[in-house]
């Protein structure tokens, strides 16, 4: 419960610091800690694969791609707003009212004694974090997902295709020289002219 | 108890231990500041200009797609975890979830996505 | 001795743990810093020259004077760097480095598996921890505000993150043929046949993104000297370049571990010598593997970038795909 409060600290902390922050690198690195902190979160509510894929998708990789797209364009640049900063004035009170908000509402859920279910949406028992077979686990997971929720999952693989194809048409097409000898021929032999032209320079 | 309670605790050695390590240079090393020391280092010569800001697409292209493969190779640790229960069904499952995707693929390849010249 | 049991068994257990993650801490250096020294007297006999002798016999004492050196050394931070950054990505880099052992076990007894966390996920917890391990680059480039470094990390960023694929990939295979993703049990499935066996393929996958994760020759790109200067770590010095240093070694020390837990077998005892304790058995490939990295380095020469990308989505992508396909086809089909 002391570990809840402290991780909950943290998650709140670093998101208010991913939006307020000046530069936004550092935007990248609270993100990174409240990602962090998250899949802490999920642990404690017994989602170990759910944590772990966190980290591995979220922190990993579309925020690695984050980090590429600022760091490598905004390398160099100031950052964005000179003068004091008046996010706070809105964001501080917007949080209190939505922090007093949830305690309320998360007191009256314990009272309705959701958050204790006695059985898991899967069906599998609930016990420790990550014993085999438990709510949560990666074995637990791969049934559910292979045998009840397949459409879904081959759905998915639809979706990824659609997005590797995006990202081609996003970079643009890379052939190099579109695959033909002579194509090539007549770029190598403009570049050799060039070169003896000496006006390459 | 539950076996995630030792990780937190050693995170948190490990934690402070990493932290030792980064403040210790503030207090030990020595120090003589020198306008030359600061500058950024390009072999001797003196920097000409701020650092570039444009890269080759290509690395935008390769951070892309590693989201995209990242979230398919999640999806095969349970699969493959599951994979002695699943049997012959399992298999056609992954067979047309690869399939799928490696028309993505081919068609990356096709478009000179993993050439880097 | 028996009385000092005693006195530990008292211990309030989260104490007991803070002593072993202590100890287990101080092991990883040290195994760091003699791993470098190892790796200096290899070169040298490799070589043929003597290697570090001066300090102490044989130059066991060489590791303390690099250390001493390493701490005294002036910390400089260049006046274009981000300082908050530019200090916090060598602390990313070893809190990462160090944070994998948390999961890490190196023996078993039948009262249990021997780590601090024995957790159900544990093979992808390090895949989590290594997909973290990054940014310590990637950032430390940026906040060098210079233009090696900026590119070395970029550089290196996009071929960590094009082999952890392949590697994560090369993992299935081990994890279709052991059913769990317990490190604890995927080394007890291989109490007859060791993985490396009817995993070759995957095993050779994983000893090349091995080898290309944790930046070393030859696919040491970050530090093509001709190219780079010195790639990401360009600007550091003293101590803050020492913690970039320490996390490559104890990275090697991990996917060396990971090498040993997943297809060599872990603690298991090869041809039932099983009088030697595992804990032995353990480090012994695990110092075997890390020969293998340094013998890598003393013999290849470095690759060219292209090729290395190339290499990365063309060959070993697909190679460690058919490789999970087959073996799905015969545990479908043999169960």
């Amino acid at each position: 419960m002391i570990a809840f409060w402290i991780v909950g600290a943290i998650v709140v902390a670093s998101a208010v610091w991913t939006v307020t922050a000046r530069k936004p690198v550092y935007s990248v690195v609270g993100l990174l800690i409240n990602f962090a902190a998250l899949a802490a979160l999920y642990l404690s509510l017994s989602a170990e694969f759910l944590a772990v894929i966190q980290i591995i998708v979220y922190s990993g990789a579309i925020l690695i791609l984050f980090l590429f797209v600022i760091a490598l364009l905004s390398s160099g640049v100031a950052p964005f707003a000179q003068g004091p900063n008046r996010l706070p004035r809105i964001v501080v009170p917007a949080v209190a009212i939505v922090a007093v908000a949830l305690v309320g509402l998360v007191a009256g859920i314990n009272g309705a004694a959701i958050l204790t279910p006695s059985v898991s949406p899967s069906g599998s028992p609930l016990g420790p974090v990550g014993s085999a077979g438990v709510f949560g686990s990666v074995a637990d997971f791969g049934k559910a997902l292979f045998t009840t929720h397949l459409l879904p999952f081959e759905v998915t693989a639809l979706i990824l295709m659609v997005a590797v194809i995006g990202v081609v048409m996003l970079a643009g097409d890379q052939t190099p020289y579109v695959g033909s000898s002579k194509q090539a021929a007549r770029v190598e032999r403009q570049a050799r002219e060039a070169i003896l032209r000496g006006g390459d320079r | 108890m539950n076996p995630y309670g030792p990780v937190a605790l050693y995170l948190c050695v490990a934690f402070a231990a990493a932290l030792l390590f980064s403040v210790l240079p503030g207090l030990v090393a020595r120090r003589k500041p020198n306008p030359e020391k600061a500058e950024a280092y390009e072999c001797g010569v003196e920097p000409t200009s701020a650092v570039a800001g444009r890269f080759p697409v290509r690395f935008y292209l390769i951070a892309m797609l590693f989201v995209i493969f990242d979230v398919e190779a999640a999806s095969f640790y349970p699969w493959a975890v599951q994979m002695h229960a699943l049997r012959i069904y399992g298999l056609l499952e992954m067979i047309v979830f690869i399939i799928v995707l490696g028309i993505g693929y081919a068609y990356v390849w096709k478009k000179g996505g993993f050439a880097w010249r | 001795m028996q009385a000092a049991l005693g006195t530990l068994n008292a211990l309030p257990v989260w104490l007991l743990i803070l002593i072993k993650s202590a100890v287990l801490l101080l092991v990883v250096v040290t195994s760091f810093a003699y791993a470098m020294l190892a790796e200096r007297k290899i070169l040298g006999w490799m070589q043929l020259r003597p290697g570090p002798n001066r300090v102490g016999p044989w130059g066991l004492m060489q590791p303390a004077a690099d250390a001493a050196k390493l701490i005294l050394k002036e910390d400089l931070t260049p006046k274009t760097a981000d300082p908050l950054i530019y200090k916090l990505a060598p602390f990313i880099s070893l809190l990462t480095a160090f944070s994998v052992y948390a999961v890490i076990p190196w023996g078993a007894s039948p009262s249990g598996t021997w780590a601090i966390g024995n957790v159900n996920a544990g093979i992808l917890f390090l895949l989590a921890i290594t997909s973290i391990g990054v940014y310590g680059i990637s950032l430390g480039g940026w906040a060098s505000g210079s233009k090696y470094p900026l590119l070395g990390s970029v550089r290196s960023t996009a071929q960590m993150i094009s082999y952890e694929l392949a590697m994560s990939l090369s993992f299935v295979g081990v994890l279709i043929l052991s059913g769990t993703t317990s490190l604890a049990g995927i080394v007890s499935a291989q109490a007859t046949w060791w993985f490396f066996i009817p995993q070759c393929v995957g095993f050779l996958v994983y000893v090349v993104t091995a080898v290309a994760e944790t930046n070393r020759a030859p696919f040491d790109l970050v530090e093509a000297e001709t190219e780079l200067v010195a790639g990401f770590h360009t600007e550091y010095s003293g101590l803050r370049f020492g913690l970039f240093f320490i996390a490559e070694y104890v990275n090697m020390l991990t996917v060396s571990c990971i090498a040993t837990l997943l297809f060599l077998g872990g603690w298991n005892a090869p041809f039932g010598l099983t009088m030697i304790p595992g804990v032995l058995w353990f480090v012994a490939k695990v110092g075997a593997f890390m020969f293998f990295y340094m013998w890598l380095r003393a013999t290849l020469p470095r690759l060219r970038y292209d090729r290395l990308m190339a290499f990365g989505w063309k060959v070993l992508l697909p190679v460690a795909t058919l490789n999970l396909i087959v073996t799905a086809v015969v545990v479908a089909l043999r169960g």
